[in-house]
């Protein structure tokens, strides 16, 4: 099931639509970001995968506050076109830094492969479901920390309304950073767990990051349960789509999900809500 | 080089009617230089026309494309439009890469002929083609210039600013949509064609999103909304690019694949400056303003 690994970027893309109210396509290099993070963990550290992953989560929050506080924030007030083309800018500028480092060849991980499993007849790799168990559980925590606690309540109320916010007393450029901190360490852990099923290089994050936006809007961005049913339908779409379609077509599903949805739902499946 | 500032310039002229007088943005431009590229080498090559008729050809189908573009678009905001125009783009590679009884797929289209290839000395050829395409830069400024002093281009600008106030003005704004994305894309189409018969051989994954990054940055360098800066730009860019490849010959120990990264890099980076420190550009549009004729005797 390929739409379990598009679950954890989406979540974290719809978070940051939900609270900063622009799609972020900088989750492309920050996915990849996490991926190399792990990787270096992983390959050059020795560490084990769920350490690599926390690694990988580390890595790409730190590097989207950095960079949004770097490049997008000051540019948030010249409006939403203007600040997605420096997103688009920005993927650039990043995933050339991992090029410079690493080199286009393909990396995986330096994990044992494990045998497919055999239920009732169907083969699914325990990486699969590995994937949905942390895009299940991410969902659930994210979701938890939004509706039960202060600071989950605090960006809510930043997602409502900035200025609002800001009047009771609540530090939306705080709040920012947590979000973008969240959202792209979720991208990081997405990005691992796309290079625990097959592989890495600095093209990861762009080559999914049309599906992942695809997944968020068929959810309905900044809807955080939203964002993994539609990872799941995008997923399905996918797999769906190979009846007809030859393989490498599979992005064009996501575009057309995409432009169906704004069209004629752009609320998307469960409408605009963080919670 | 001169002939690629050339191209560039073209692009960003059609940029410049779809974005810095239309108003919308679209990232999906190297999809429409590669279906012009493709409809005329698929012209020129497999049914044998003359080279004008496959740029005419170019021009028609892209505008075609432009159109389909324009109609599925319709209702998308600003920030969405940038990543479905990028889609659309990608989406026009892939098909590219797999329909290989079409387009040869990825081993690409080569031998595709140039206006007097192979009868003229490779030198000579340069020149023609860098005439060839001075020529159509200039013809499609001048028409673009026109457009911009003309009631259709401040319908546009009226558009691009407030496209409920032109609609209450009872300004067919769908219909000026659709135009402006087709003339727009007819232009990229265009300078697709001349590239592929400048250069004889096109694939695939030579089209990719980042050539759609260095003419947004050339448009906006040069001064988006303005014809003139879009000229300007497009010479920057390849200037740019071309100094790039100067520099990194200061840094021998760098392996070709971090040169390229290095490149692509400050091409983004120079657009993140941009935006940031400079957004009307080099040449910023110049608002006309028109002082309305007073009934009352001046006093």
């Amino acid at each position: 099931m390929a739409g379990t690994v598009l679950a954890v970027p989406a979540i974290g893309f719809s978070a940051i639509y939900g609270v900063l109210r622009f799609p972020n396509f900088a989750l492309a290099s920050h996915l990849t970001i996490g991926a190399f993070a792990g990787y270096v963990a992983n390959s050059g550290l020795g560490l084990p995968a769920v350490a690599s992953v926390v690694v990988a989560f580390v890595v790409a929050g730190v590097a989207g506050v950095v960079s949004d506080e770097v490049v997008l924030k000051p540019l948030r007030r010249a409006g939403p076109l203007t600040t997605a083309i420096a997103a688009i800018a920005l993927t650039i500028v990043l995933e050339n830094v991992i090029r410079f480092v690493f080199g286009n060849t393909l990396r995986g991980y330096d994990l044992p492969i494990r045998r497919d499993w055999q239920v009732a007849g169907v083969r699914i790799g325990p990486q699969q479901v590995q994937n949905l168990v942390v895009a299940v559980a991410a969902m659930v925590a994210v979701f938890a920390f939004l509706a039960r606690t202060r600071t989950g309540k605090a960006m809510r109320a930043v997602a409502d309304s900035p200025t609002l916010a800001s009047i009771k007393g609540i530090d939306v450029d705080r709040v920012a950073r947590l979000v973008n901190f969240v959202g792209m360490g979720l991208a990081g852990v997405g990005g691992m767990l796309i290079g625990l099923d097959t592989s890495i290089d600095p093209l990861t994050g762009f080559r999914v990051i049309l599906s992942v936006f695809a997944a968020a809007v068929v959810g309905g961005l900044g809807s955080i349960p939203g964002a993994v049913a539609g990872a799941l339908g995008i997923g399905i779409a996918e797999e769906l789509s190979l009846l007809w379609l030859a393989p490498a077509y599979r992005t064009a599903v996501g575009f057309l999900a995409i432009l169906l949805m704004l069209s004629l739902r752009p609320r998307g499946l469960l409408g605009e809500r963080a919670y | 080089m001169a002939t690629f500032a050339g191209l560039y310039a073209l692009m960003a002229l059609g940029l410049n009617l779809i974005w810095g007088m239309a108003g919308m943005i679209n990232l999906g431009l190297v999809g429409f230089f590669a279906v012009g590229a493709y409809v005329s080498a698929l012209a020129t090559r497999k049914l044998g026309a003359p080279i004008p008729l496959g740029v005419a050809a170019a021009f028609l189908i892209a505008a075609v494309a432009g159109v389909l573009m324009a109609l599925i678009t319709a209702r998308l905001r600003g920030d969405y439009l940038a990543i479905i125009t990028l889609g659309f783009s990608e989406v026009v590679r892939l098909t590219a890469s797999n329909e290989i009884w079409l387009t040869n797929g990825t081993d690409g289209i080569s031998g595709i002929p140039g206006p007097w290839r192979g009868r003229v000395t490779p030198e000579t050829f340069n020149v023609i083609s860098l005439v060839i395409v001075a020529a159509v830069v200039a013809i499609v400024l001048a028409v673009m210039q026109r457009v911009r002093h003309s009631p259709y281009g401040r319908v546009l600008r009226a558009m691009r600013d407030d496209d409920q106030v032109a609609s209450v003005a009872g300004k067919h704004v769908a219909g000026f949509k659709v135009e402006a994305f087709a003339l727009s894309a007819g232009i990229l189409g265009v300078a697709g064609a001349l590239y592929a018969h400048y250069t004889s051989f096109i694939a695939p994954d030579m089209f990719t999103p980042l050539i759609s990054i260095y003419v947004v940055l050339a448009l906006t360098a040069g001064g988006t909304g303005n014809n003139w800066g879009a000229v300007a730009g497009g010479a920057l860019v390849v200037f740019f690019m071309e100094s790039t490849r100067f520099a990194t010959g200061w840094l021998p120990q760098l392996e070709p694949v971090q040169v390229a990264a290095v490149r692509e890099l400050l091409i983004g980076a120079s657009l993140i400056l941009v935006l940031r420190f400079r957004p009307s550009g080099l040449l910023p549009e110049r608002i006309v303003r028109v002082e309305p004729e007073s009934p009352l005797p001046r006093t």
